[in-house]
């Protein structure tokens, strides 16, 4: 089969090359008499020819101008452009259209030719230009892209033939905007208008930044002035309302990371009314629980399995910390149900040793857990917003873990006696329901879900013995102002405080914006001492 | 009730006082090589002991009278010790980096013209003295009539205060809020015209700390041993029948709290002296907790204890962080589960179960009147 494949091929080389040379014959009188020019004194026409080579779909062209501007081009005491590379004291030289090989000069027969800034520009420009007609898609695709974003007026020519070879829809569209841009500044007002008039429906902020330059430029036709200023306004509008879309998802990406940070201390706090100050402990033990689970598939396993090992950690970090929080029940707080004031000191010491036992095995420094390639990078959804995928997993986990864990508590027998002592434990207790039992698996489930909280913040930053104790504060927060108890109120808390938080920090700055959700939340306390969705009836009285 | 202390009780003040405040400084000044000299820089040391004990007592007197356990002290202590930060600076004038005689040196780093009008008339001391009382005795008032007036307690009311002082603390970092960011504040020069780096007024700091103490002592203890100290005990133990008595509970817990935060800024004014420097980093929501470990493991309910208590920590943390610093904080969280766990009613409970029931505290018997905090 692929003999036959090979022999067919054979048989038609000649006339495949027949057709090359066909089309190559026509250009290569302008291409070689475009090289020569090359060779000249005057940067005026070396400009000049690398504008017209620019033009010219053709590999050879790019390897010309690479050559020229590598200084690998040089010129001949009879003005013959040479493309030279040395070899010992003389030089190799060859032909830098069609590569064959001419003899050898010493350094005194040529002279290199001089590339200036302003020709160095020209050629950046030319080879930009000249990707557009790249096989790569996704070097065209960079290549009209980048031509929105700094526009050529030369570029409008080859834009036009690229557009007539371009199938691809994407890239058709992006180069449409470039030719736009390339004849906002043509001198006949039609085109102008018609330009403005496709750049006014597109939604990038290069376009924009482009179409507000024109707009300062001096000497402007009045009805072109006013074409511009129509399209600004329409293109900010939309920039605005994306921006907007934009602060919406950071916050409710924030309000997830909350969420996962604040859920377990929601069942905790809301069942027992302990206040576990090393909840940002088994956080971080989550996390931790994931780095190492990323050594060991590192250590052990195929590398293209690597990328399993978030997925694997998910359950690890759930059990670890869930033993770790059972351990802490039983050996620690069970003790002091009747004193939550001092079961808040307690856990800090837990919390204090935790720190300092991982910093002992692990070290101070902050340890790297990469994403799997599936949370790396993101996708441009519109107007130059980008999304990154990690966020887009952890906000769409956040809400699965929510769900899983209102499905524990709604439809297991176990999540019947949580919602029973958390409503009346005495009569609960006298329903035969093992209350002690009930704490000690509360405390592993509320302690498992910080696990799995930290397996998701070991996606978005560095693993650090203090990881827990940049959340603890916040989840208390996100808990207290939705209402203790209540799964829906962490939720509400959580995706409000995310949301006010990114909406206050355009305008107050990170830090401003948080001390002021703070001042907030406190206020906010005053006014309903149990938060937003705070428990009625009995179970609320006392 | 009625006396500020028994007869046993003044005399064992007195004569701690007496060692305190005599003999202390006395065997500082002896020769450098006789052996019972006091080293020079035990005495800014054993002053900075003296200021953590007011501070201490401060939070007892909340917490173990009132039953408020404020996780926010470290922010009053810290703002007093802003304000009287912020007039050391100013008496640096022109001895500065940058020569200003106005401006201290990280105003000039940042490029600012005129100072802030916050911080008009901390070049006197009288106007920075007043401050150290005020501000955070107003905070405290503000945010106490707020809290207490709509009966936040408990752990909510711990959860609170812990975000007063986490957000001071971000707050305070900020450059722009013009309290030198995250550097805060250092390189002091003198005291009331007199140099800071000298043994008398090392000597001066650490007595002043001390009498700072014994006095924030005394008062404390005259006001649990009024009639308003009862009622505070009634509204730890049993907060809705005082209400419903007649009494006004917020009334009472803005008093003490109020009253509590002064002292707490005292001990910050005379604190920043002695170490030289003060930065947001006291503003630490860790910090806040830390104290309300000194005064459990002296015996809260006590106010001996308080002082006894943030004594014995902090010369362990200064031993264990010198000797082996990657024990102090097991130590540390250790003490706070044994002592929550185990001595509930700390040093001077032991003390008091050793010396027999005689002279038990008037706490009162645990889970019978307790409320319960959360739902």
């Amino acid at each position: 089969m692929v003999c036959r494949l090979r022999l067919f091929l054979l048989a038609f080389l000649p006339l495949l090359l027949a057709v090359h040379g066909g089309f190559a014959a026509t250009d290569d009188a302008k291409l070689a008499s475009l090289v020569a020019q090359l060779g000249a004194d005057d940067f005026d026409q070396k400009v000049a020819a690398v504008g017209e080579l620019a033009a010219i779909p053709d590999p050879r062209v790019v390897a010309v101008l690479k050559a020229l501007e590598d200084g690998n081009l040089y010129v001949t005491k009879d003005k013959k452009v040479v493309l030279a590379a040395q070899d010992g004291d003389n030089f190799a030289t060859s032909d830098p259209v069609t590569g064959a090989k001419i003899g050898t000069a010493t350094s005194d027969d040529i002279d290199q030719i001089i590339v200036n800034n302003r020709v160095r520009t020209v050629i950046d420009a030319a080879l930009g230009t000249l990707n557009l007609f790249s096989p790569d898609r996704d070097a065209r695709l960079a290549a009209a892209l980048d031509l929105i974003k700094n526009p050529s007026p030369t570029a409008g020519p080859a834009l036009v033939k690229a557009l007539a070879a371009e199938q691809d829809a994407a890239i058709r569209q992006d180069m449409t905007l470039a030719l736009a841009e390339a004849r906002l500044n043509a001198p006949d007002k039609k085109v102008q208008l018609a330009a403005i008039a496709e750049l006014s429906g597109s939604m990038d902020p290069a376009v924009f930044n482009i179409l507000s330059a024109l707009h300062d430029s001096t000497g402007l036709d009045p009805d072109v002035k006013k074409a511009d200023e129509n399209a600004l306004a329409a293109i900010s509008q939309r920039l605005q309302l994306v921006r907007i879309g934009m602060t919406l998802f950071e916050g409710l990406s924030l309000g997830s990371i909350l969420l996962l940070a604040a859920i377990g201390l929601s069942i905790t706090f809301g069942v027992m009314g302990v206040i576990n100050m090393a909840h940002g402990e088994m956080i971080m033990l989550g996390a931790y629980s994931t780095y190492v689970v990323q050594q060991l598939f590192v250590g052990y396993l195929p590398a293209d399995w690597l990328d399993a090992y978030l997925i694997v950690s998910l359950p690890v970090a759930f059990v670890v910390t869930a033993a770790v929080g059972i351990a802490l029940e039983r050996s620690v707080i069970r003790f002091l149900y009747t004193r939550p004031l001092e079961t808040l000191l307690a856990t800090w010491g837990v919390s204090l040793i935790l720190q300092q036992f991982v910093r002992t095995i692990f070290g101070s420094p902050n340890k790297a857990v990469d994403n799997p390639s599936y949370m790396t990078g993101g996708f441009d959804l519109i107007g130059g917003a980008f999304i990154t995928w990690n966020r887009l997993v952890i906000l769409v986990f956040c809400f699965i873990v929510l769900g899983v864990l209102g499905l524990i508590l709604k439809r297991t027998s176990f999540g019947l006696h949580m919602r029973a002592v958390t409503q009346n434990r005495d009569m609960a207790a006298a329903m035969g329901i093992p209350t002690a039992r009930i704490d000690a698996l509360t405390f592993g489930l509320g302690s498992g879900i910080a696990g799995i909280a930290g397996v998701a913040l070991s996606q978005i930053g560095n693993v650090s013995p203090n990881l827990g104790t940049i959340y603890i504060v916040d989840s208390f927060m996100v808990v207290v102002f939705g209402g203790v108890g209540s799964l829906f109120g962490t939720l509400a808390g959580a995706m409000s405080l995310g949301i006010v938080n990114k909406l206050l920090e355009p305008v107050a700055g990170a830090v401003l914006g948080k001390v002021v959700v703070l001042i907030a939340i406190i206020l906010f306390i005053q006014r309903r001492p149990r938060g937003l969705f705070a428990l009625r009836g009995r179970a609320a009285e006392n | 009730m009625g006396s500020l202390l028994d007869r046993r009780g003044w005399i064992g003040f007195l004569a701690t006082g007496l060692v305190l405040i005599v003999v202390v400084p006395l065997l500082n000044t002896l020769p450098a090589d006789s052996p019972a000299h006091l080293a020079d820089y035990l005495v800014p040391l054993f002053g900075k002991y003296a200021c953590y004990a007011l501070l201490a007592l401060s939070l007892d007197l909340v917490w173990g009278y009132a039953g408020i356990l404020s996780l926010g002290h470290g922010a009053f202590f810290a703002l007093g010790g802003y304000a009287m930060g912020m007039y050391l600076m100013r008496q640096v004038g022109t001895r500065g980096v940058y020569q200003n005689p106005i401006l201290p040196d990280f105003m000039v780093f940042l490029n600012w013209k005129e100072l802030p009008w916050y911080w008009y008339g901390f070049d006197h001391f009288a106007f920075a003295a007043l401050m150290i009382v005020l501000v955070p005795g107003i905070l405290a008032f503000v945010f106490g009539w707020l809290a207490f007036r709509s009966r936040v307690t408990g752990v909510y009311l711990s959860i609170i205060t812990q975000a007063l002082t986490y957000a001071l603390w971000l707050a305070f970092f900020r450059n722009d809020m013009g309290f030198g960011g995250n550097n805060g504040m250092t390189d002091f020069k003198d005291l009331l015209g007199m140099p800071l780096q000298s043994g008398a007024m090392h000597r001066g700091l650490y007595i002043a700390s001390v009498v700072a103490m014994g006095l924030g002592f005394l008062v404390c203890r005259y006001i649990v041993t009024s009639k308003l100290g009862r009622l505070l005990l009634a509204v730890r133990d049993a907060q809705s029948r005082v209400r419903f008595l007649g009494y006004s509970v917020a009334h009472a817990q803005v008093f003490v709290f109020t009253i509590s935060a002064v002292l707490a800024g005292i001990a910050g004014a005379l604190y920043v002296p002695q170490v030289g420097i003060i930065n947001p980093s006291e503003f630490s929501p860790a910090n806040s907790i830390e104290i309300a470990i000194w005064v459990a493991v002296g015996g809260r309910g006590t106010l001996v204890g308080a002082l006894v208590g943030a004594v014995i920590i902090n010369y362990a943390k200064t031993y264990l962080t010198g000797a082996v610093p990657e024990a102090w904080l097991y130590f540390l969280g250790a003490i706070f589960i044994l002592v929550t766990l185990v001595f509930p009613n700390g040093i001077v409970g032991l003390v008091n179960r050793w010396r027999g029931p005689r002279r038990a505290p008037p706490a009162a018997p645990r889970g019978l009147l307790d409320e319960k905090v959360a739902p």
